[in-house]
């Protein structure tokens, strides 16, 4: 029973971590598009970019990426979550092909392949390996 | 000035991943997501000095990568971060004894082999 609750939350949070991933990496792309070339050391000039909804958006996502991030390390190892969380890079590939109109090359796919295949065979392991677990967060 | 924010960008991302995933370790499992655990999460995270390091050293990285970016081509600096797999996963036995197996060296080699694929222009 153990076992099942801590394979669901694994899986939960790994999809969690991708989609905000994903979604706030693709939001940033719109809105940086939009936005045009910056240039500049003033740092008020970044911030301008936060008028933009797009961006704004990007921003939250992230956010709410590196929460799930960290509670996803909580529970699995960092060798465990790196491979499997770098279905992101194919996601993106795809949203960029669809949605962007961005040319995916041969290798590109190539590419694609090389992480499905890592992401299978490390899915397979066992998430947490390392000595000191802690059962539950005060 | 190329191979030294490669060097930075390595050398962040690596201390940041090790030191979140040591933090969050100390922390134990996180179930509850909703608005008031995550509150008690942040408040939490932020007295986490592991944690506090790690992103520390995640935001170093991100502005080296924009600093890289802003001199380099993109098909050049993201190779860099694929590098950052092979190496972690050596710190991560090594510092944070965790049981890195065939099947974990395979698919960090794969995946890391397929992000500097997927780099090329």
């Amino acid at each position: 029973m153990q076992h099942t609750t801590s394979s669901f939350f694994v899986r939960g949070l790994t999809l969690a971590v991708i989609a905000f991933n994903v979604s706030g990496n693709y939001f940033l792309d719109v809105g940086m598009r939009s936005v045009g070339q910056i240039l500049s050391l003033s740092p008020l000039d970044y911030l301008k970019v936060f008028a933009n909804a797009s961006i704004l958006l990007g921003v939250t996502l992230q956010a709410f990426w590196l929460i799930s991030q960290l509670s996803l390390l909580s529970w699995a190892d960092l060798t465990y979550v790196l491979p499997v969380t770098s279905v992101s890079y194919i996601l993106a590939t795809i949203l960029g092909a669809v949605f962007l109109k961005e040319h995916v090359s041969g290798a590109h796919w190539g590419g694609v392949s090389l992480i499905v295949l890592g992401v299978m065979i490390v899915g397979r392991t066992r998430p947490r390996t390392a000595p000191g677990d802690h059962d539950e967060a005060p | 000035m190329k191979w030294l924010l490669v060097l930075i960008i390595i050398v962040c991302n690596t201390t940041g991943d090790l030191l979140n995933a040591f933090g969050m370790r100390q922390h134990g499992h996180v179930r509850d997501f909703h608005p008031s655990a995550v509150r008690r999460l942040l408040y939490s995270l932020v007295r986490n000095r592991y944690v506090i390091g790690g992103l520390v050293a995640m935001t170093v990285a991100f502005f080296a990568l924009l600093s890289l970016l802003s001199i380099a081509e993109l098909s050049f600096s993201i190779p860099a971060t694929a590098g950052s797999y092979l190496f972690e996963t050596v710190l991560a036995k090594l510092l944070l004894k965790e049981d890195v197996h065939w099947q974990r060296w395979l698919g960090a080699c794969l995946v890391a082999g397929g992000v500097a694929l997927l780099s090329l222009p």
